[in-house]
């Protein structure tokens, strides 16, 4: 705990990179909602991204539910509804080491088509490129968890989560993560280095994910003077027949 | 009954000539950009031929539009909701950039910098993707007049449907132009499709737009318009697509494509329709019938109870009065001459044409008989099944009635009209051969053969009302008045040249004196010295604006 190194690595960076994820995505949601697409580059090459994007997506979707139930609910509460530690690590080892089996193909695949079909390599920016390194560092790491996990050396349950948990309580644990294995430490860390990247890059499509389509009626109608477009208009922009919020007398 | 107005257009594909100006002229208004090559909101296909993207017709292929359920329901043809959702991550039916084709540019700089060498130097093809020389293989038109059909038009999906047996005898007699644009539909499928719910249809108008802002380039809407109108911008990572130049439209201008059509074959005006009964309408279970019913959703505008109901509905008088004139209207409903574009699709497209006379009229001349006689021209759509099997398959699903009883009125109206030019006594047996009155054939060849511009584009302006005029005086120079000394403003760009009381009108028959730029006479401000007074840069002094009624307008 003494050590500044940890204090820097497992509170104070992970505070700063936090802020930059939420302030980062408030900024770019006001100020380039043109900018928050996926970028799709389907229309270049499909026969790759067929099966890759796919493959990645609901794998990671898997990972991500599989980080929910490792790093969001405590060892007690499954403990409690009578989930014994052996149980737990063996679902979790399976169906992770399958999820990340299917992202990590899926990755691949993408990466491979990105680098040699020369028109998505041509619309591949630099920031592009650094997301892709951190996030295939990240899968790696975190398979790597998954893999070394069999030997059931380390509960990460009683270690890395609760350090996670921790920083959301606002009574941040760093010790915790000091005594986890490497490949854990490395993992949280590009991890949390990931989420300050996360909204400048096509991450940010995550967050517009079209879960409302379910629910809204076919065929949308808009007023023309209702929206103009989906931006606020700019302080002195208004049209002149705005009546301004009236002031406290 | 619900009444909502629709802007719509009605092409007249007799007068299209195939010069594809109404394509140039939209893609510098509006997609002239990188990212946006292969978009072309207004395109013209040569048909028979493939289309663009090529085959978009196939919906086997494409699964574009709405399908019947065994049940009798609507559904996307693509899949229901959560298979849309879930195949979200690949979307199944987008073409490639490969089905539009990949754009290019020349290499036009190696033209003057090459160094001395004993041959030329050339400009060679570049791809816009990957920077590198590529081989042109496919355009927007690149079966224009049947070039290369020997190679393509069997792959027609209209001309696979009239039958292969046929299709030598037929390339040779049968050619005709068809402009498209986004059909700006009453029961979209791209809407329907797009998961963010970023693409509406708007209230007032019925124009279907896309909030650039909201799209999040899921891409459903490309594989979900069967016109194939919605284009991915491989650049910003979002959907693009006609607009119907909603800028010009709601300041009473005609779509820019309209404008500058050199046949003067375009239309424009307004429909009001029962929004009430599109859903029952779009679930016709024939798919011969949709044109008919298509037809039953819309509102004759002269029905006292439909203007009432127009006005509790919160449409404005002028619309309904403006509806009452709609070109579209007259053409669709009165004479019944136009017909929509693939009504099998479901969509209940806003884009109709009126089809062609002209092949059949070829055909007859090409013998020597006379084609402008009813009884020759009458034989001949008789007899030329094949084209007429074609015009059904583009537009009433391949039901061929409804498009021989047009071509009886076009040749009716041809022959009945050519002997009042000859100064010969009209025949009424040929207009009501056709279910018409005399007067009502000659109401229809005004309307189709002098097509005024007045006649031709029917369109109310958007009610900004007085906040919108406040708003342009606040925003222009307050010394831009006429005569004033202003420089001129942005010329629309604010549009404010909304109340310029010219705009409108036809160019070609504008009266000499109307006020607004003096000929000739224009200031770069850029290039003055600051020596002396450039001419026209000052108003001329009051005396000589008096002789001149240009000069003291702003310039």
């Amino acid at each position: 705990m003494d050590d500044p190194l940890n204090v820097f690595l497992w509170l104070i960076f992970p505070y700063i990179c936090l802020t930059i994820f939420i302030l980062g995505h408030i900024w770019r949601y006001r100020y380039d909602k043109f900018g928050w697409t996926s970028r799709s580059s389907q229309m270049y090459e499909s026969s790759i991204l067929r099966w890759a994007n796919p493959m990645f997506h609901f794998g990671i979707l898997a990972v991500f539910l599989g980080h929910v139930m490792g790093l969001g609910i405590p060892q007690a509460w499954t403990d409690a509804v009578g989930i014994s530690e052996g149980m737990y690590h063996f679902m979790a080892i399976s169906v992770g080491a399958i999820a990340g089996v299917f992202t990590i193909v899926g990755f691949i695949g993408l990466l491979y088509r990105r680098r040699f079909t020369k028109a998505v390599l041509g619309a591949t920016t630099k920031m592009d490129k650094t997301m892709y390194f951190t996030l295939g560092l990240v899968i790696v790491a975190g398979l790597a968890n998954t893999v070394s996990g069999v030997a059931g050396a380390y509960n990460y349950r009683e270690g890395v989560s609760i350090w996670f948990r921790s920083i959301f309580y606002f009574n941040p644990q760093p010790d915790l993560m000091v005594d986890a294995p490497f490949t854990f430490q490395f993992h949280a860390l590009i991890a949390i280095f990931l989420f300050a990247l996360w909204p400048f890059t096509r991450l940010v499509h995550v967050f517009t994910a079209p879960v409302g389509y379910i629910f809204r009626p076919y065929v949308l109608y808009r007023s023309r003077d209702a929206h103009a477009g989906s931006r606020d208009v700019r302080r002195g922009w208004e049209k002149v027949d705005t009546i301004p919020k009236r002031r406290p007398d | 009954m619900r009444v909502m107005a629709q802007m719509a257009m009605v092409m007249n594909l007799d007068k299209c000539i195939g010069c594809h100006t109404c394509s140039v002229t939209c893609k510098q208004v509006w997609t002239n950009r990188s990212g946006a090559e292969h978009i072309w909101f207004n395109n013209v296909e040569t048909r028979p031929g493939l289309g663009y993207p090529r085959t978009y017709e196939d919906q086997e292929k494409w699964k574009g539009g709405w399908t019947l359920t065994k049940r009798g329901r609507l559904k996307l043809k693509a899949g229901g909701r959560l298979k849309n959702l879930m195949t979200i991550f690949a979307a199944p039916n987008l073409p490639g950039i490969k089905d539009y084709y990949e754009p290019w540019t020349y290499d036009y700089e190696n033209l003057t910098t090459a160094p001395a060498q004993d041959h030329m130097p050339v400009a060679r093809p570049k791809s816009l993707l990957t920077g590198q020389d590529t081989t042109v293989t496919w355009s927007s038109n690149w079966d224009d007049d049947l070039a290369g059909s020997v190679e393509n038009t069997h792959h027609d999906p209209i001309l696979q449907k009239v039958g292969d047996k046929i299709k030598f005898e037929y390339e040779q007699t049968f050619m005709f132009y068809l402009p498209r644009i986004c059909e700006h539909c009453l029961n979209p499928s791209c809407v329907s499709s797009c998961p963010t719910g970023a693409i509406y249809k708007r209230e007032e108008d019925g124009i279907v737009l896309v909030d650039q802002d909201r799209c999040r380039g899921w891409r459903q809407c490309v594989g979900g318009c069967p016109y194939k109108k919605m284009y991915f911008n491989h650049k910003t990572g979002k959907v693009e697509k006609c607009t119907f130049c909603y800028p010009r439209i709601e300041i009473g201008q005609p779509t820019i494509c309209s404008e500058t059509c050199v046949g003067r074959l375009r239309y424009l005006g307004l429909m009001l329709y029962d929004a009430d009964r599109v859903l029952e309408a779009a679930s016709t279970p024939d798919e011969h019938g949709l044109y008919e019913a298509q037809r039953e959703v819309f509102l004759d505008p002269n029905d006292p109870e439909v203007m009432r109901e127009a006005l509790k509905a919160g449409i404005p008088e002028d619309w309904v009065e403006a509806a009452q004139r709609s070109p579209i209207y007259a053409l669709i409903n009165k004479y019944k001459v136009a017909l929509p574009l693939h009504p099998e699709y479901r969509t209940m497209p806003m884009v109709w044409y009126i089809p062609p006379l002209s092949p059949v009229v070829d055909a007859v001349s090409d013998t020597g008989e006379d084609a402008e006689k009813q009884d020759n021209l009458f034989a001949a759509i008789d007899k030329l099944r094949i084209p007429i099997e074609y015009l059904a398959g583009l537009f009433t699903a391949g039901d061929t009635k409804p498009v021989d009883l047009v071509l009886h009125k076009l040749a009716a109206m041809r022959s009945y009209m050519r002997d009042i030019n000859m100064g010969w006594e009209p025949q009424e047996s040929i207009a009501e051969s056709v279910g018409m009155t005399g007067q009502e054939v000659q109401d229809m060849y005004r309307l189709l053969a002098i097509a005024k511009y007045e006649e031709r584009y029917v369109i109310p302006s958007a009610h900004y009302e007085d906040a919108h005029k406040l708003e342009n005086i606040a925003t222009e120079c307050s010394l831009d008045v006429d005569g004033g000394p202003g420089m001129g403003g942005m010329g629309g760009m604010d549009g404010s040249f909304a109340q310029d009381p010219d705009m409108g009108k036809d160019p070609g028959l504008g009266s000499p004196d109307v006020p607004g730029r003096p000929e000739g006479v224009r200031i770069n401000l850029l290039n003055w010295d600051g020596q002396g007074t450039p001419e026209g840069l000052f108003p001329e002094s009051s005396s000589d604006s008096a002789a001149s009624p240009q000069g003291g307008s702003s310039s």
